[in-house]
């Protein structure tokens, strides 16, 4: 297992380094961040100004020369310039993850425990109202854009706010400005502007892993030692709990981990529509206004994820699954 | 979902239909695979009316323009701006003037022609490609794969970004083929997934006895038997493009005005959303009704060709 780890670290780092060579690639195809910059000023800045900025992006450079800077940069801490002079990238990077992260936990419970519910629900009662309804829904909610739902649910509160007279609903951002006083105040204010957000991730989410939880539990359910436990005479809730659940889980927890990986690089909508400050609205700002070093950080943390987050899927499922060894 | 027919064991036939004498008293018609596929999803009763309504969805965008009082450049001659839907304009109008209805048309059918392009795209590269990565194996395999993991690493947005900005023009064909060009590593997956549990098989076995090679085995004997899954994965690359385009057009990376498409739409009227709310929902439904009809097409495939999951007793 540890020797299994390793490799696929190892392999990592080459798919994590094609990737940033063609996002480096990618990123200088349509304009220079300093060209960017100075393409509105009217009078046109000295010559010196253009340059020293050029020089500081390192657009003097050769392609090549740019890229090997830049990797020998991350080894110092060093994640490159930024069109802000004083920004730090890494560590604005950390904060707008910080603000995803709050946003992805509650969204990820919500979602699995969804998923959880209406997949065994559906799955005991195969081909029942219930059933069909479940899956109904389901397919409804993965077949609905992202800013959509999240639009609707933004009218639907600011309605609701308007009507009742109250701000329970945040709709903008991850806390008022200015912030109420008081702690618990704070903490009523942040769980308002949480609730929105989390309902439209969690309902875009839930439906795919829902129909996952369905499938595993059908294969569980027309096991030959479930039909041992129901003929041995142990009761319904028994063999659900005891001998099905602990099975038909297990894909589920692989499940969690990709989709902890797919969401850090898909919350962007979310982000955008409820303006919340993360790093989607980073990456995506970046991404406009050509600020080639922010983009790239954001891809390294990202796709690190992923790769985490396919490695410890992995790992789940041997750990859970005693069939399963790798070498 | 089939229904649930537990008296009727699909194999047994009544005595054989129209010409032809009975020789026995029972006897059991023979079914083709294909038969047997096509009479599972027939019987998948969503994905039947999924079907139904795909199809007039698609004559709809594609033939009611032909038929509608309006098109999609022209202002109103009857100078309704912002107009709520009525009878003259069934969708309203937008904030220029135009009948919203043909804008939804032609937006509808800019989207459907992103979603063929992708799915086409992803199915013909990413189909071969994971069958021979799959059947080779080894190092070649390792490789192969690992350059679909760098593709599934790349972000989307920074792809689309550079391809929108060096090349003007069809930026519809931009979009699909930028989602094409990112998404067909998931069908590589998939289609080697199936193709390493093939190529222990003894017809690739036998294949390769007779003289067999690579292409021939790939095309000829493995995709033939992957057919389900490719099927299924192209349904899903449908869903995910008409998903994809609206995102990117909802960001601003994707289709760009003059032309439209059903994500640009509703980007357009995402600031006027409190005002003008039946420009930025309505369009949303056709997205919902094209992919959740994708979506149950998909389903009542994916039991069709592997009926396995259909609970029956043993």
């Amino acid at each position: 297992m540890l020797v299994f780890t390793i490799r696929r670290l190892i392999q990592a780092i080459p798919i994590l380094f094609g990737a940033s060579l063609l996002t480096f690639w990618l990123m200088s195809i349509p304009a220079d961040p300093v060209t960017v910059e100075f393409a509105g000023r009217n009078p046109r800045p000295p010559q010196g100004t253009i340059d020293a900025e050029m020089h500081r992006f390192r657009l003097d450079e050769s392609f090549w020369a740019q890229y090997w800077d830049w990797i020998k940069g991350i080894f110092h801490g060093n994640w490159g310039p930024a069109l802000d002079k004083n920004a730090n990238i890494f560590h604005d990077m950390m904060r707008h993850f910080g603000v995803t992260t709050r946003l992805i936990v509650l969204a990820l419970i919500v979602a699995i425990v969804l998923a959880v519910l209406t997949g065994v629900m559906s799955a005991i009662k195969q081909y029942s109202v219930r059933d069909y309804t479940f899956t109904f829904l389901g397919f409804v909610f993965l077949s609905m854009p992202t800013f959509w739902i999240a639009q609707l649910l933004k009218t639907i509160a600011v309605n609701f706010n308007t009507s009742t007279g109250t701000h329970f609903f945040g709709t903008l951002g991850a806390y008022s400005i200015p912030q109420p006083d008081g702690f618990w105040n704070r903490i009523v204010d942040y769980a308002g502007h949480l609730v929105l957000p989390t309902i439209s991730l969690a309902l875009i989410t839930y439906a795919g892993l829902s129909r996952f939880q369905r499938a595993s539990m059908l294969e569980v359910m027309n096991s030959d030692y479930v039909r041992l436990a129901r003929a041995k005479g142990i009761s319904q809730r028994r063999v659900l709990t005891r001998h099905m659940l602990r099975t038909a889980l297990i894909p589920m927890t692989t499940a969690t981990a990709l989709t902890i990986a797919v969401f850090f690089g898909g919350t962007i909508i979310t982000e955008t529509v409820f303006n919340w400050n993360g790093m989607g609205v980073y990456t995506i700002d970046a991404i406009s206004s050509h600020d080639k070093y922010i983009v790239l950080a954001t891809l390294m943390l990202t796709g690190f994820i992923v790769i985490i987050g396919n490695l410890v899927a992995d790992i789940l499922y041997a750990v859970l699954d005693p069939r399963i060894r790798y070498a | 979902m089939p229904k649930t027919q537990t008296t009727k064991v699909p194999t047994t036939a009544p005595a054989q239909r129209g010409g032809g004498t009975v020789e026995r008293e029972f006897t059991v018609a023979e079914r083709k695979q294909w038969q047997l596929i096509l009479r599972r999803f027939t019987r998948h009763r969503m994905a039947m009316v999924s079907i139904i309504v795909l199809v007039l969805l698609i004559l709809i965008a594609y033939v009611g323009p032909h038929f509608w009082k309006y098109s999609a450049t022209e202002i109103t001659p009857d100078h309704a701006f912002r107009s709520a839907p009525n009878l003259a304009h069934p969708f309203g109008t937008d904030d220029a003037g135009h009948d919203y209805m043909a804008r939804v048309f032609r937006g509808t059918q800019q989207s459907l022609k992103i979603a063929a392009i992708v799915a086409l795209l992803s199915t013909t590269i990413g189909a071969p490609y994971g069958a021979i990565s799959g059947l080779i194996g080894g190092k070649v395999d390792a490789i192969m794969m690992r350059l679909c993991d760098l593709l599934l690493v790349l972000p989307l947005l920074v792809v689309a970004a550079a391809l929108a900005s060096s090349h003007s023009g069809d930026t519809v064909l931009i979009v699909a083929l930028v989602l094409g060009l990112l998404g067909w590593p998931v069908n590589a997956r998939q289609v080697r997934g199936v193709v390493l549990g093939l190529r222990e098989q003894e017809f690739v076995e036998a294949a390769r006895a007779m003289g067999a090679g690579t292409w021939r085995i790939v095309f000829r004997h493995l995709l033939p038997n992957a057919t389900g899954t490719i099927l299924v994965q192209a349904t899903l690359d449908i869903a995910g493009a008409i998903l994809g385009e609206a995102a990117l057009s909802f960001l601003g990376l994707g289709v760009q005005a003059p032309d439209t498409s059903l994500g640009l739409l509703i980007n357009q009227a995402r600031t006027s959303v409190d005002t003008l709310p039946w420009l930025f929902y309505l369009p949303g439904v056709v997205i919902i009704l094209i992919a959740l009809t994708i979506n149950f097409i998909g389903d009542g495939l994916r039991d069709a060709f592997d009926p396995r999951q259909t609970r029956q007793r043993r």
